[in-house]
């Protein structure tokens, strides 16, 4: 049974500057097992920098993080990935130059004997891919040679065959086209199901009011508000990120 | 690969039999481009161009080059170059030139020539290569200067300090076991040859069928059995060819009265002996096997071509790049002092100039290999057969007299010619704009 009273992922006060300018100034967010949080706001507003110190790409300045109610310190990408935080980067951060199973297990390959084991690699692939995107054929061709679909199959399939209980993705569908984009909701959806934490940065409003749970909108470096989506409209959460003010009827 | 709906029938049927043979496209072109120079030069000098005598010193000449050119395609592969490997080179060869003659004997009160010192000496000739490459790899990875630019200061200062270790004089290099890793000096003769032919021939063989084995245990599609047995079979003859073409090369019959003579005994008559296969060849063929292992089957060679395909994707999955850049310029200095273990024992001496301008050859030979600048794309055989290719058409430009300048203007236009057919032939499949 997933256990929703307790918090996955609390991220308080955090503050991050780049040579004087606060990219992220005091924010601070949660995210509850089989909970998706959409995290909002217009380029620059510090939601990607915020989310790249839970993932290790950045270090943050002051604040804390806590897992599962224990503090924590993220490093590097390598600590995100032992406290099973996978990220889907916008970018996808894959090789282009690897095939699907060189990607998916890059970092953590099978090994025999020390030797990589490609044909093991390539048949766990397969197997993952079977499950997220049936579709998939292309094993043995470098990624540069997939459409952004199997591309984004690729990035997530990395994510779920680790076992991720917190997931990052950082537009998702931005890449995709109508039919690939409903495949992504329904893997959200699943993997919701299975009690994992999600943060999602999302643009399109219409894709935050199906999918997320709750939204924090960030502007300038802070935090909004964090609102239920049930509660507003999507007038509501783009008023939000435009004036940067919580809706009449929600502040406190 | 992708299939190209305008190409006539005829291209198309045989794009199948080389996709069947799952034959490397740009490795065939070298191959193709190999065989043409040899094929020129044959006809030109009468047939000598391919005597077992010329071949034996082309495959001697191009150890060096291509020993460095393995380490190169990993460096060029990780998005980064080496500028220096020329004068790291000659400094290897310096400190092993003076450890041999001078220092260690003054140490050890040794005569030169004693077998324990040149064991030291190349011992502290690989560990300092190694050390010099680990320090350009720190500036590199840790300190953020791009590799342009160590290495260009590297190829200064090692130049000289090479310099300054030997006083600027050449040292005169006798000893016969460290001759043994030149060439004409250290060679198995034609009966060890075979049998290391033989061996070799049945491990390629086992290794193509244990892989096609792996495969299909696990569920996938496998080549047809006859085009394993053809790739088998190429790969078998041309081991056997290059063993036994060795193997018909006489040791002359002067240096043999004079083995003899030295060894207090008389030659009986009639007595012949042949070169077979070189200490220094089997050295390069033991570090390309082991380079493309590493390339290929390691996850320091995965993380390598993934850091070449996309740096932040390496980092972000957690991949050390820095630490990763240290081991790639150390295994590049690691390289460099064998070759100037090779390239002093088959000189026979320590001069200031060796190894000068190596650095473009061996670049040149791993770009003409396949390795692509822009970083993630490069073979380690590629680079050898660059290499090759280089040597060869210099052996052949020279032994029909054409002029050093003439020479070096070819290989110059080669490296281009090379790069330009292989944009063109990724413009025409549709891999690149």
């Amino acid at each position: 049974m997933i256990d929703r009273t307790k918090p996955l992922v609390e991220m308080r006060d955090i503050s991050i500057s780049f040579g004087g300018i606060k990219a992220v100034d005091r924010v601070s967010i949660d995210l509850y097992p089989g909970e998706v949080v959409g995290l909002l706001g217009h380029n620059g507003a510090g939601k990607s920098t915020l989310i790249k110190c839970l993932s290790g790409a950045y270090q943050k300045d002051a604040g804390q993080i806590l897992i599962s109610g224990q503090e924590v310190e993220i490093n590097n990408p390598r600590d995100a990935r032992d406290l099973n935080i996978e990220t889907i980067y916008q970018t996808l951060a894959l090789a282009d130059n690897l095939d699907a199973a060189s990607n998916l297990f890059l970092g953590r390959e099978i090994k025999k004997r020390g030797i990589v084991d490609d044909a093991k690699m390539e048949a766990e692939a397969r197997k993952i891919m079977g499950r997220l995107n049936p579709n998939f054929r292309k094993f043995s061709v470098p990624v540069s040679a997939l459409s952004g679909g199997q591309r984004q199959s690729v990035a997530i399939a990395r994510a779920v065959y680790f076992n991720a209980k917190i997931l990052i993705m950082d537009e998702p569908t931005a890449a995709l086209g109508p039919h690939e984009t409903q495949m992504v909701a329904e893997l959200i959806q699943e993997l919701k199901a299975q009690g994992l934490g999600i943060f999602l940065i999302e643009h399109d409003i219409h894709n935050v009011m199906k999918l997320c749970d709750r939204a924090s909108v960030m502007k300038n470096g802070q935090l909004v508000g964090t609102v239920n989506v049930k509660d507003v409209t999507d007038d509501d959460i783009l008023g939000m990120i435009i004036l940067g003010k919580k809706p009449a009827h929600l502040a406190a | 690969m992708s299939d190209q709906g305008l190409s006539a029938p005829g291209t198309a049927q045989r794009r199948r039999v080389i996709d069947t043979l799952e034959i490397d496209v740009r490795l065939l072109g070298m191959l193709m481009a190999f065989a043409a120079v040899a094929v020129v030069f044959t006809i030109w000098t009468g047939g000598t161009f391919v005597g077992p005598r010329n071949v034996f010193n082309i495959a001697v000449q191009t150890v060096p080059v291509a020993i460095m050119a393995c380490g190169m395609v990993f460096v060029i592969v990780a998005r980064h170059i080496d500028l220096s490997v020329g004068s790291m080179l000659a400094m290897c060869s310096a400190i092993m030139a003076m450890s041999q003659t001078s220092w260690l004997p003054s140490v050890f009160g040794t005569e030169y020539g004693n077998p324990a010192v040149l064991a030291v000496t190349v011992v502290i000739g690989l560990a300092f290569g190694t050390v010099m490459g680990g320090v350009t790899g720190w500036l590199v990875g840790y300190q953020r200067i791009p590799s342009f630019i160590v290495t260009l200061g590297g190829l200064f200062v090692w130049r000289n300090v090479n310099w300054f270790t030997t006083n600027g004089q050449s040292v005169s290099l006798t000893d016969p076991n460290l001759l043994m890793f030149g060439g004409t000096e250290g060679v198995l003769g034609a009966t060890a040859s075979w049998v290391l032919g033989l061996i070799a021939a049945a491990i390629a063989v086992w290794a193509i069928f244990a892989s096609r084995r792996n495969k299909q245990s696990h569920g996938f599609m496998v080549k047809p059995v006859w085009a394993e047995a053809v790739m088998a079979g190429l790969i078998v003859g041309v081991i056997l060819f290059f063993v036994g073409w060795l193997s018909r090369y006489p040791v002359p019959a002067a240096k043999l009265k004079r083995l003899f003579e030295a060894r207090g005994e008389a030659m009986p008559e009639g007595y012949t002996a042949m070169h077979g296969l070189p200490i220094s060849v089997l050295i390069l063929i033991a570090v390309g096997v082991m380079m493309t292992v590493v390339a290929r089957k390691t996850t320091f060679g995965r993380y390598i071509f993934a850091m070449g395909g996309n740096p932040d994707a390496a980092e972000l999955s957690g991949i050390n790049t820095r630490a990763l850049t240290v081991k790639i310029f150390a295994l590049m200095g690691f390289l460099c002092a064998l070759a100037a273990l090779v390239a002093q024992a088959r000189l026979q001496s320590h001069g200031n100039d060796i190894g000068m301008l190596e650095e473009l050859r061996v670049i040149a030979a791993a770009v003409i290999g396949g390795t692509a600048l822009a970083g993630g794309v490069g073979t380690i055989y590629g680079a050898i057969l660059g290499a090759l290719i280089m040597q060869s058409l210099q052996s052949g430009m020279a032994m029909v007299g054409v002029d050093t300048p003439f020479q070096n203007i070819v290989v110059g236009l080669v490296l281009i010619i090379a790069v330009w057919v292989d944009i063109l032939y990724r413009k025409r499949l549709g891999l690149s704009k």
